[in-house]
């Protein structure tokens, strides 16, 4: 079996999730803080 | 050296998050950076797991902070219970959505490699059952705090709901040991380990450098909690 489609996967997914919920953090604070 | 106690002033926690947040998360993506380069190009393929142990040096960080997520959750919440300081709940609400995305992703990159190595995507062995239960934890705490906040509750249910969700930690930590598991024993600890060096060193990259990013995104998630109770309060005295 060829392994990596499989390593690609799990840094993909991970770099996706984890920009996402940065992303997705540093919006919320700007957005409250400009209140 | 500020007291703990004095940090929980919102006022002096804002001068100290304020210029923290960029350092933490941006040395958090460096040191990310640099682990996954270094783990994806300059470590040799293991001898019997090959090129998917390379998917460890992202599993094992989030599995890392699925759990320390919510060792921060129960203290901040055993806090808030003892001393009252609010600024220990709005800590554990800020830890509840980065955590549920760490058990997530440490699911989903523990799944991802447990096909090519073990044959099967999923096992209800000891370990992985107790992890998909902590992820769920994580959902019923976000769900509790939302409830408790929009019925102007004072946090109590939460906090109680967040210091017995830590009975999972040992559970899970020694889940490999208590019972016959699929998933491996511990093979990293803070003074030794089992795995050759050559293929161990990027390691610290990534958990030092996801662990900075959690911390960054959380004090984002603090600052935005704070600024929108300072909205509410400041629109409740003109209403007043």
């Amino acid at each position: 079996m060829n392994p990596w489609p499989f390593v690609t996967a799990v840094y993909v997914v991970t770099f996706v999730a984890a920009t996402g919920l940065a992303l997705w953090s540093w919006l919320e604070m700007r957005r409250a803080e400009r209140k | 050296m500020p007291s703990l106690h004095a940090l929980a002033n919102p006022a002096r926690f804002l001068k100290l998050a304020r210029p923290l947040t960029p350092i933490l998360f941006w040395a958090g993506v460096v040191l990310i950076a640099i682990g996954a380069w270094a783990g994806l190009t300059q470590t040799p393929p293991d001898y019997l797991q090959g090129e998917t142990v390379r998917i460890l040096y992202i599993h094992v960080p989030t599995a890392w902070l699925g759990m320390a997520g919510w060792s921060g959750i129960a203290i901040s919440c055993l806090s808030f219970l003892v001393w009252r300081h609010p600024l220990a709940m709005i800590a554990a609400r800020a830890m509840a959505l980065p955590g549920a995305v760490f058990a997530a992703l440490c699911l989903i990159t523990g799944s991802i490699w447990g096909r090519p190595t073990w044959g099967t995507w999923w096992e209800w062995d000891g370990r992985l059952t107790s992890m998909l239960l902590l992820f769920f934890v994580y959902l019923g705490f976000m769900a509790l705090t939302r409830a408790d906040a929009d019925r102007g509750g004072d946090g109590r249910i939460p906090a109680i709901f967040g210091v017995a969700g830590s009975v999972l930690l040992p559970i899970i930590h020694f889940s490999v040991v208590w019972w016959n598991t699929l998933h491996q024993g511990q093979s990293i600890g803070l003074t030794s380990s089992t795995i050759a060096g050559s293929i161990l060193w990027p390691f610290p990259f990534t958990l030092l450098g996801f662990t900075l990013y959690f911390a960054g995104i959380v004090l984002m998630r603090m600052r935005a909690i704070l600024a929108v109770s300072k909205a509410e309060a400041r629109m409740r005295r003109m209403a007043a």
